[in-house]
């Protein structure tokens, strides 16, 4: 009998798993890594103090003293590896929940669970003042998980799910935003100086003490949730149909949620609510990549977004650094903008 | 304690006894946020049959077949798989014994047709083994038999109603259970492609298979099923061999339809006819 034909080339993987790998999507996948490494070692390189490729490798390989270990691993490398997997966190939680909402504008940037977690941290940072990373970070998750509780729970009421989620979500986001700046404008500490710098999205000035944790944290979940990957197909089909192929749907919805949540809530908790990378990675990667049932292309994408975008932050503007938010939140715009016009043409079609 | 009750059911109402029957309820209540549809309904479906359900809109059958297969968690009552409570058995083993082409499911966007029916693989499928040339070959012959080989590399949101109707059927089928609930197969599909839909269910039927469809086709379901259920109002007015059960009466009776039966030129099964009311004087 011929091979089936899938509408894609594929080949099928025997090792680490057995799978069937579409072609194009894996090579488009390098293709993005190779940018995450050509954009990772420009980052290294370049910059008030230009260093030679050669020297900022054998600086992270323990190779190098003084001025030049401390920028190019306290300073640039923290920032680099941030950038990297706090965007594949980001791209990964934008994947899951717009194919849990079953819409392109579910991701956590929009439906509100940035802020949230941004109010989160808020809450905890000038609550308490100064206080420990991992205080921050738990106020984060806190605070992202609470708004993932309150949206649901307006939008389930009536059973029709994916759009009245978002738009329940919207409000809420909205909402929290004038919390959050109304935080920040009530205390005028040094705290609410530098999380006001903060409140758009920076990398600026982030160092290992909260990467390090963070980025393990981040890494750990990216995982669960590859692990998650079957389940989140299986509901794409319906509850009905999911169920009927065995998947426990409460239990994986609920371990995809929280994932999620937790994946954008600690990279907000170091580097405050960057927009955009959740809503137009996973959309872009798959625009590029095709459908696939993988979340990797949406991680690369992710990665390969926030790094190009606090590359250009860093030297945009001469003389000053932007924070990465402001970046990502002119192409979110830009993005965005065109994602509503795209829909609404759509839906005229339909 | 499931032998006792058993017995309940033999002394209660004279309702048959199926003892190898693979799946059957008892005393079931279902209802939607209260509202009950389904009230001490029993049943069982009969070992090795093709059993259709008829009835008429909303009178409960998707909601009959969601219990049975254990998407909605019935308030009261107990079902039995293969001689095992629902209730207690893992999702998983479950999606291995009984197959369910439910009434809406949604195709993701993006999806191609061999990718949707190679979804039914998932229960026997694990983490490590996503992929076999077993899985391969199972969606090659689902496909096959569906008719809907070519449309393999197509996207299914560009299909046609019918050929995407053939293509979920595949994905049941790709499931490979002993097992097959379908609800409304036949819905969206031309008449030609009807009759070779229900003569593929009769025929995985004579090669072991145990079938519940619901139909809304009487003549299908009178021509094809081995056992017919007509419901009505959350209950089941009668049940048995369509040619001993489908009467004037009971058309009358559960749609409201003023009929006469004939005989089946082709299979003498019964024929309905619906009279209609400008025909009625
Ligand atoms: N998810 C739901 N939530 C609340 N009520 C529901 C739900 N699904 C069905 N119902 C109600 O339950 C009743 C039975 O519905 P069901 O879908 O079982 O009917 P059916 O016999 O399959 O009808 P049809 O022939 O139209 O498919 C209807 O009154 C319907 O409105
Ligand atoms: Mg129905």
């Amino acid at each position: 009998m011929q091979p089936i034909q899938f509408g894609r080339r594929e080949i099928v993987l025997t090792w680490p798993v057995k799978c069937r790998v579409g072609v194009r999507a894996a090579a488009i996948t390098l293709v993005m890594l190779g940018g995450v490494l050509v954009l990772a070692a420009m980052s290294l390189v370049y910059g008030t103090m230009q260093v030679r490729l050669i020297d900022a490798v054998g600086a992270i390989f323990g190779q190098a003293e003084g001025m030049t270990r401390t920028v190019v691993v306290e300073w640039r490398l923290s920032r680099v590896v941030a950038a990297i997997v706090f965007g594949a966190g980001l791209g990964v939680s934008g994947a899951i929940f717009q194919s849990l909402t079953k819409n392109p504008l579910g991701s956590p940037d929009i439906i509100g669970f940035s802020s949230g977690a941004y109010t989160g941290a808020l809450l905890v940072l000038l609550g308490t003042g100064a206080v420990s990373f991992a205080m921050v970070a738990t106020g984060a998750i806190a605070g992202g998980l609470a708004t993932a509780v309150i949206v649901y729970a307006l939008a389930f009421r009536g059973g029709s799910k994916g759009f009245r989620l978002i738009i329940a979500g919207i409000a809420l986001s909205a909402m929290l935003s004038s919390l959050n700046a109304m935080l920040l404008l009530r205390s005028d500490s040094d705290a609410a100086f530098s999380a006001a710098a903060w409140g758009i999205g920076s990398l600026n000035g982030v160092s290992w003490l909260h990467v390090a944790p963070a980025s393990i944290v981040t890494l750990v979940l990216l995982l669960l949730s590859g692990l998650q990957t079957r389940a989140l197909r299986e509901i794409e089909l319906g509850d009905d149909a999911a169920k009927a192929h065995g998947v426990s749907i409460e239990r994986s919805r609920f371990l995809l949620i929280a994932t999620a949540v937790v994946l954008t809530a600690v990279p907000t908790s170091v580097m405050g609510p960057v927009t955009f990378v959740a809503l137009a990675a996973p959309q872009i990667a798959r625009r590029l990549a095709g459908s696939s049932r993988s979340l990797i292309p949406a991680a690369v994408m992710g990665a390969l977004l926030l790094l190009a975008s606090d590359f250009l932050a860093q030297r945009a503007v001469k003389g000053t650094i932007l924070p990465v938010g402001v970046v990502t939140l002119s192409l979110g715009g830009v993005y965005l903008v065109w994602l509503l016009f795209s829909q609404a043409r759509k839906r005229q079609h339909d | 304690m499931i032998n006792t009750e058993c017995q309940d059911e033999r002394h209660q109402k004279g309702h048959m006894h199926l003892p190898n029957s693979p799946l059957w309820a008892h005393h079931l209540t279902v209802s939607y946020d209260k509202r009950k549809i389904i009230q001490e309904l029993s049943v069982q479906i009969p070992h090795n049959s093709f059993t259709v359900i008829i009835g008429p809109n909303a009178c409960g059958k998707s909601t009959l077949l969601r219990a049975l297969s254990g998407l909605l968690k019935p308030e009261l009552g107990h079902i039995v798989l293969d001689g095992k409570a629902l209730a207690a058995s893992k999702s998983k083993e479950i999606a291995r014994k009984l197959g369910l082409l439910p009434q809406s499911a949604i195709a993701p966007e993006g999806i191609t047709a061999a990718d949707l029916v190679a979804r039914g693989r998932y229960p026997h499928q694990s983490l490590f083994r996503q992929w076999s040339e077993t899985d391969e070959q199972i969606v090659a012959n689902a496909m096959e038999a569906t008719g809907t080989r070519e449309l393999s590399h197509r996207l299914v949101e560009e299909l046609s109603g019918g050929q995407r109707q053939r293509v979920w059927v595949a994905m049941a089928l790709a499931q490979q259970t002993p097992l097959l609930l379908l609800d409304e197969p036949t819905t969206y599909l031309d008449i030609a492609h009807q009759i070779e839909l229900m003569e593929l269910f009769a025929e995985l039927n004579k090669q072991g298979n145990t079938l519940v469809a619901v139909l809304h086709d009487l003549n299908h379901a009178a021509r094809y099923a081995t056992h017919l259920i007509a419901m009505k109002d959350g209950h089941i007015v009668a049940q048995g061999r369509p040619g001993d059960i489908v009467t004037e009466q009971l058309v009358e009776e559960v749609f409201d339809l003023p009929c006469k039966i004939i005989e089946d030129p082709v299979t003498k099964t019964p024929l309905i006819v619906p009279i209609g009311k400008r025909n009625s004087q």
